[in-house]
């Protein structure tokens, strides 16, 4: 069974639709990359496997370790597993990073019928994972991403993917408004969460993020579908010819 | 983050258009007759043993009253009052002179525990736990004067403090006992011709609380009125009246509710502070009036005039108040930077939703030397309310050096409601120094969604969202309010999204 499996999907926004058949598997252990031109639909793909409002599914499943994904509220299936990095993180003034990802997680394990973590727990797990991927303590007591640079505010996406541990872990346009320097610790970060217990979709307009975070399979999107998978060396082919090819096609 | 954890708890189990303060006692209670009038003045007075000259006040005030107009200057809309339907004296009986918590009506005690206000003399307020390692509890204590319609019922530690000298008893006691501090004081700061509201709580007020910290006391507790409305067609008019001798401190906490009813309840109190030479009053409000229901439909009209007087050199009064109540809010707590070096501050939190109105703010009036005052407001609308600051800053002549910050932040929740900010800024001298922020945002779709992402519920992430606006404010309240206004903030704005 795959961990996401996605058939004949089919989405509209404000009578336009966005993704017109869309099918996708993704299996554990997995990286996929979705490369596409704008308004091919990938934001959009993203947004809807993490359930954000706004969008109206006219037709096809999610399944989500077999699962019907879109019957669950998206905070459920937060706690279920699934990740979105954000292209755009938010600012919530006066809420301290540590205040926001111990309240999200607790919210996750209770969800799970978990154990909340207490104080200390929360504390030591948040400095374990903060030092393994070499993020100041410091940015986890201002507030979140308030005055982060853009590079900051990606950082503190794959800290909090490495603390809530998702089966399936959406990086939408991650490399957006990075520099190298940043690009190259945020793809690192990344690279310490692959995990054969867990999947990431990567999303992107540049093959240069594939240079650091080496994907498994490669789809190209164009007007709501995938017009290719292959291996990594279609990213490659796709910096020579671009996309227009794909999109005569569609 | 405790405490974060408590309101999301909270929400949860609040069902919409539910006010927890919302049910009524059921007790015997004596009433003058309806309607407004010398002789009801006079009743007033007399069911209270007033001197003459209290008497000669009152009724000053009233005709005073019968000459003004409403004022109609806020952004707040109401049908017109009938100044003659009301009741304006209402009190439990028995109505003997109580001399200890056990003459007090037994229903009336359990109201006050089902509102969590502790009269029995118990260490703490309910709902807080010593922390680890901190000083014995008894040192906690806060001091309690609970107000019923208009009648003080009750006022705890009085002894203890009366070893302090601080002397903390109804106003209705006060005017007897400490005619000379009474006289000298009432009406000093909100004369009885200051506005119409004010005026006629002058005319009326029955009980409030009075206190006086004599020179170089600190007082050892936190002193805390706890009013409640419970008759129908009453309205509430207490007065209180706290000064601070030189060189002494006090830290002040009020609290309101009222039951849940269809027609509206006057509200109009009047409150004086005075503080002389190196003297500093605190005083904190958590104002839960009932607000009326999701249609609009009764809730209380609260028109308050709060003012504080720094009247010696060096003298600090802080104004701190979290609103989330009444249907109609009218209410600009002041400061009057007389004193050379003296200091205001003003922190708020004022929270609509439903219909709810609120047009509050504060004054500064820097009159002397080197005096400064900061204002920091945080207004939240949600639901169709309307919701306004209101501020005046004025540097008088004299008033050389005079300092001012002002920062207004309104959150919207949705885009039914509406934020508004209306700063008056006067400078008389070319000395002075006045910084004016604000800002307006909106809980976003996509601040939601991120939170939700994360796998908060809707109603975690306004609770987190919103209280990490107010937290600069929440964060000057006595720890036991702070907690307390954190779960009424969430409860508040419960159903305020979608």
């Amino acid at each position: 069974m795959a961990l996401l499996e996605i058939r004949d999907l089919h989405v509209g926004v404000e009578d336009r639709e966005v993704i017109r058949g869309l099918d996708l598997n993704v299996n554990l252990g997995e990286v996929h990359a979705i490369m596409g031109p704008n308004g091919s639909g990938k934001s959009t793909l993203s947004h809807v496997i993490a359930g954000k409002p706004g969008y109206e599914i006219t037709g096809g499943q999610i399944l989500f370790r077999g699962e019907n994904l879109l019957r669950t509220e998206p905070n459920e299936r937060a706690a279920k597993g699934v990740f979105l990095a954000f292209q755009y993180p938010v600012e919530i003034p006066g809420v301290t990073t540590m205040n926001f990802l111990r309240a999200a997680l607790n919210a996750q394990r209770k969800a799970r019928d978990q154990q909340e973590f207490s104080t200390p727990e929360f504390l030591k797990r948040i400095r374990e994972v903060a030092g393994s991927l070499n993020i100041p303590q410091d940015m986890l007591k201002r507030g979140v991403n308030v005055g982060f640079s853009g590079g900051e505010k990606k950082r503190n996406e794959i800290l909090q993917m490495a603390l809530f541990e998702p089966g399936l872990c959406i990086l939408d346009e991650i490399d957006s408004g990075l520099d190298i320097d940043a690009l190259r610790i945020v793809a690192s970060g990344i690279n310490t969460l692959r995990s054969p217990e867990r999947a990431m979709i990567v999303i992107t307009h540049y093959r240069r993020l594939l240079d650091h975070i080496m994907p498994d399979v490669v789809h190209v999107m164009s007007k709501g579908r995938i017009m290719k998978s292959a291996g990594k060396e279609l990213a490659l082919e796709l910096e020579a010819s671009g996309y227009a090819q794909f999109e005569d096609a569609a | 983050m405790v405490a974060v954890q408590e309101t999301v708890e909270r929400v949860k189990r609040i069902d919409v258009d539910q006010y927890r303060y919302g049910f009524e006692t059921l007790i015997d209670s004596e009433k003058a007759p309806k309607g407004l009038s010398e002789a009801i003045v006079k009743f007033i007075s007399q069911k209270k043993n007033e001197p003459a000259w209290m008497l000669q006040w009152r009724l000053e005030a009233y005709r005073r009253w019968l000459t003004m107009t409403e004022p109609t200057w806020a952004r707040v809309d109401y049908p017109k009052i009938d100044f003659q339907d009301l009741y304006y004296y209402a009190a439990p009986k028995p109505k003997k002179s109580v001399s200890s918590l056990d003459e007090i009506d037994p229903e009336i005690l359990k109201t006050y525990e089902k509102l969590g206000i502790p009269l029995r003399e118990v260490a703490m307020l309910e709902g807080v736990e010593p922390k680890v390692g901190e000083e014995d509890p008894a040192r906690r204590k806060i001091a309690v004067d609970a107000v019923f319609d208009s009648v003080s019922v009750a006022t705890t530690f009085k002894a203890e403090l009366k070893k302090a000298g601080v002397i903390f008893m109804p106003i209705s006691e006060a005017i007897r006992e400490h005619p000379e501090l009474v006289q000298k004081y009432l009406g000093s700061v909100v004369p009885t011709s200051d506005n119409f509201h004010a005026t006629l709580n002058s005319a009326v007020f029955s009980d409030g609380s009075f206190v006086y910290v004599p020179p170089g006391v600190r007082c050892p507790m936190e002193l805390s009125t706890y009013f409640r409305i419970n008759e129908r067609n009453t309205g509430q008019f207490e007065r209180t009246l706290i000064i601070a001798d030189k060189g002494s401190y006090v830290s002040y906490l009020e609290g309101c509710t009222a039951p849940q009813r269809d027609e509206n309840q006057l509200h109009a109190a009047v409150v004086e502070l005075v503080a002389l030479d190196d003297a500093e009053i605190k005083y904190s409000t958590v104002q839960n009036w009932y607000p009326g229901n999701s249609e609009g439909k009764g809730g209380i009209y609260n028109f308050v005039t709060k003012r504080g007087d720094c009247r010696g050199n060096n003298s600090k009064i802080s104004w701190t108040q979290v609103e989330t109540g009444s249907a109609i809010t009218w209410k600009y707590p002041s400061c009057i930077l007389r004193g050379d070096n003296s200091r205001g501050e003003f922190y708020s939190i004022a929270i609509s939703n439903g219909f709810q109105q609120v047009d509050s703010g504060t004054k500064m009036i820097h009159l002397g030397k080197n005096t400064s005052s900061r204002i920091i407001s945080k207004g939240i609308a949600a639901g169709k309310s309307q919701n306004t600051y209101r501020g005046l800053v004025t540097a008088h002549r004299k008033a050389l050096g005079a300092r001012n910050f002002t920062a207004c932040d309104s959150l919207l929740i949705g885009d039914k409601c509406g934020a508004h900010t209306v700063p008056y800024i006067e400078a008389k001298n070319s000395s002075a120094t006045f910084e004016h922020e604000a800002t307006t945002s909106k809980i976003s779709e996509d601040v939601l969604f991120y939170c939700i992402q994360r796998g908060l519920s809707e109603e975690e992430a306004v609770g987190l969202v919103v209280n990490g606006f107010v937290k600069q404010v929440l964060q000057k309240l006595p720890m036991e309010f702070a907690v307390e206004a954190q779960k009424l903030i969430s409860t508040s704005l419960d159903g305020s999204v979608g």
